[in-house]
């Protein structure tokens, strides 16, 4: 029994133990570089298999299921087959532009996301810098803690009137919700990763004798960065989630007031396309954030 | 410049007691001791005699109550780079490589007094004394116990430290790895004959290691109880000293104060 013989060096590669295992050994060697390569390309196709196959099924299923539940004469809901018949230009070209509310989605997306970049990188900044502060004074901490605790149950869109009427614009207030929505949790964790710094590490910074902002920047902030992280990753699927509610009431340009607009001229197909779009767009932002942190934090694992 | 009859460093009858609300505590009373430098000294004692308190005094990272800690006439009431401590689990920054984790003591320390190139040749010496130069860009998590507290070990002493305090340093090791890293502190101790004072609650170790051993009694309101000198000249090869009957009388010493006259506080009741 050869592996030559059958042409297949799979099932005898993983066979168990035979009468002769050095010969085996022996013709396996000998017969690897030509199966090396199909040998990688199974093994891409496996990885493939077992992990684009599973969603990719539910999605087809749950779409058929959202066929057949609408597909009686006067249902409520478009069925995917009517959203992709009239919609499908928003699907496959996300970024025509024919005048100034005829654009792709694509587009809307972007103005949406500019938004998020700065409402939410002020609150990153102000964030952390805050969540240090409460994190390493006790004083600053009952000062402003209770504050925070109350002011971080406004639901976002309750802050948008007052921000409407201190700005007079809609763009710098959609920015404002986004701001005062994200930098809760930002705020929150990066406290507790100070408060958590082991006494060991400042102990080893009393030794050196690091000034204060030697300690913040190489001991405080690195050991607090998973802790930063997570808040960071909470706050960007806070803004996002947000910044649509916020567009809604604003208007102009942005998914938000997209969805809001063809609620108004009835074109439900369009509404189900800006579901998928703002959800995609959340989960990579959310993987962005999250990649980014084992990026930072790579070695830091105790 | 100190007199020669002046102790390098100086425990004057230090005292620390903790308050809690409206209780206080006398954790360490009157202790007194003159260390010479170049001496290898262990402290030893049952578990909550304050051993470790009475380390972080010298360090600084403790306040005194009562008396001082003078190193060379000086009273130190702060940490510095000059008493530096081998903490019990090593306290190795994580983010930063085996290399950076030293290079951060000696960047703060020696930054005005040694070029860049100097730091650089001083941070791979100081890891080449404690063998640890095949692993510079490797991770403190990437690495085993012993390692660690090598590198530990490394950063204290890139540090040029007048005293090197030890808080346990060895206690969270292996046996084996213990014995090959107290042979490693043994041999540079011999090499840079600085001063060294180490926590530990390992009576082979003490006596193996020591010029002279503190035994503490028990707390609260602990003190020094006894000074042993051990008379073992050096090297000192722990395979010979096993039926060395000087070794054995030390050891018989430590262990008579220890386990008969100042029994762990648990067990006396």
């Amino acid at each position: 029994m050869t592996l030559a013989s059958t042409g297949d060096g799979y099932a005898h590669t993983s066979a168990p133990a035979t009468a002769n295992p050095r010969k085996v050994l022996n013709n396996a060697v000998a017969v690897s570089p030509a199966f090396s390569l199909g040998r990688r390309a199974m093994r891409a196709w496996i990885w493939t298999l077992q992990n684009a196959l599973p969603p990719a099924l539910t999605t087809a299923l749950l779409l058929l299921i959202w066929q057949i539940a609408f597909s009686q004469p006067g249902a409520s809901l478009p069925t995917p087959s009517i959203v992709w018949s009239e919609s499908k230009d928003l699907i496959l070209q996300p970024f025509y532009w024919a005048g100034s509310q005829d654009i792709g989605l694509g587009w809307r997306i972007l103005t949406s996301l500019q938004r998020v970049a700065v409402g939410f990188g002020l609150a990153a900044i102000a964030g952390i810098a805050i969540g240090a502060l409460i994190g390493q004074s006790i004083w600053a901490m009952r000062g402003l803690d209770p504050i925070f605790q109350v002011l971080r149950t406004v639901p976002p869109l309750a802050w948008l009137p007052i921000s409407l009427a201190a700005f007079r614009d809609a763009n710098p207030s959609a920015i404002f919700v986004i701001f005062i929505t994200s930098i809760w949790p930002i705020l929150i964790n990066t406290a507790v990763g100070i408060r958590n710094v082991p006494q060991d590490y400042r102990n080893v910074a009393a030794v050196l004798r690091l000034n204060t902002l030697e300690l913040f920047f190489k001991v405080m902030l690195p050991s607090a960065a998973p802790y930063i992280f997570t808040g960071l990753r909470i706050g960007i699927g806070l803004s996002w989630l947000a910044i649509v509610a916020a567009e809604m009431l604003t208007g102009g340009v942005g998914i938000g007031f997209f969805i809001w607009d063809a609620w108004n001229s009835s074109k439900l197909p369009d509404i189900v396309v800006a579901l998928v779009y703002i959800g995609v767009v959340g989960f990579v932002l959310d993987r962005l954030v999250s990649a980014a942190g084992r990026f930072v934090t790579r070695s830091a694992t105790p | 410049m100190s007199k020669d009859s002046d102790p390098y460093l100086k425990l004057d009858h230090i005292a620390k007691s903790f308050q809690r609300g409206s209780t206080t505590t006398e954790v360490l009373r009157d202790i007194h001791l003159s260390i010479a430098n170049g001496e290898y000294i262990s402290i030893i004692g049952h578990s909550g005699c304050g051993k470790s308190t009475l380390l972080n005094i010298i360090g600084g990272l403790t306040p005194v109550t009562k008396g001082a800690v003078l190193l060379q006439n000086r009273e130190v009431n702060s940490p510095g780079p000059e008493r530096a401590i081998v903490f019990q689990n090593h306290s190795l920054l994580p983010w930063l490589s085996v290399y950076d984790n030293v290079a951060i003591a000696v960047n703060k320390v020696f930054s005005g007094r040694k070029s860049r190139a100097e730091r650089d040749e001083w941070i791979k010496h100081n890891l080449a004394l404690v063998h640890m130069s095949h692993a510079l860009e490797k991770f403190p998590s990437e690495l085993s116990g012993g390692m660690k507290q090598r590198v530990g070990i490394a950063r204290a002493l890139s540090l040029e430290p007048k005293i090197l305090l030890l808080d346990e340093p060895f206690g969270a090791l292996d046996a084996l790895t213990r014995a090959h890293l107290q042979d490693s502190v043994m041999e540079i101790h011999s090499r840079l004959k600085n001063t060294m004072i180490m926590i530990t609650h390992d009576v082979d170790e003490a006596v193996l290691l020591s010029n002279r051993i503190v035994m503490m009694t028990n707390g609260p309101a602990a003190t020094i109880g006894e000074v042993l000198t051990v008379p073992l000249a050096r090297p000192r090869d722990r395979l010979a000293l096993v039926s060395d009957a000087t070794y054995t009388q030390c050891r018989a010493a430590v262990i008579e104060f220890l386990y008969a006259r100042h029994k762990a506080p648990s067990l006396v009741a």
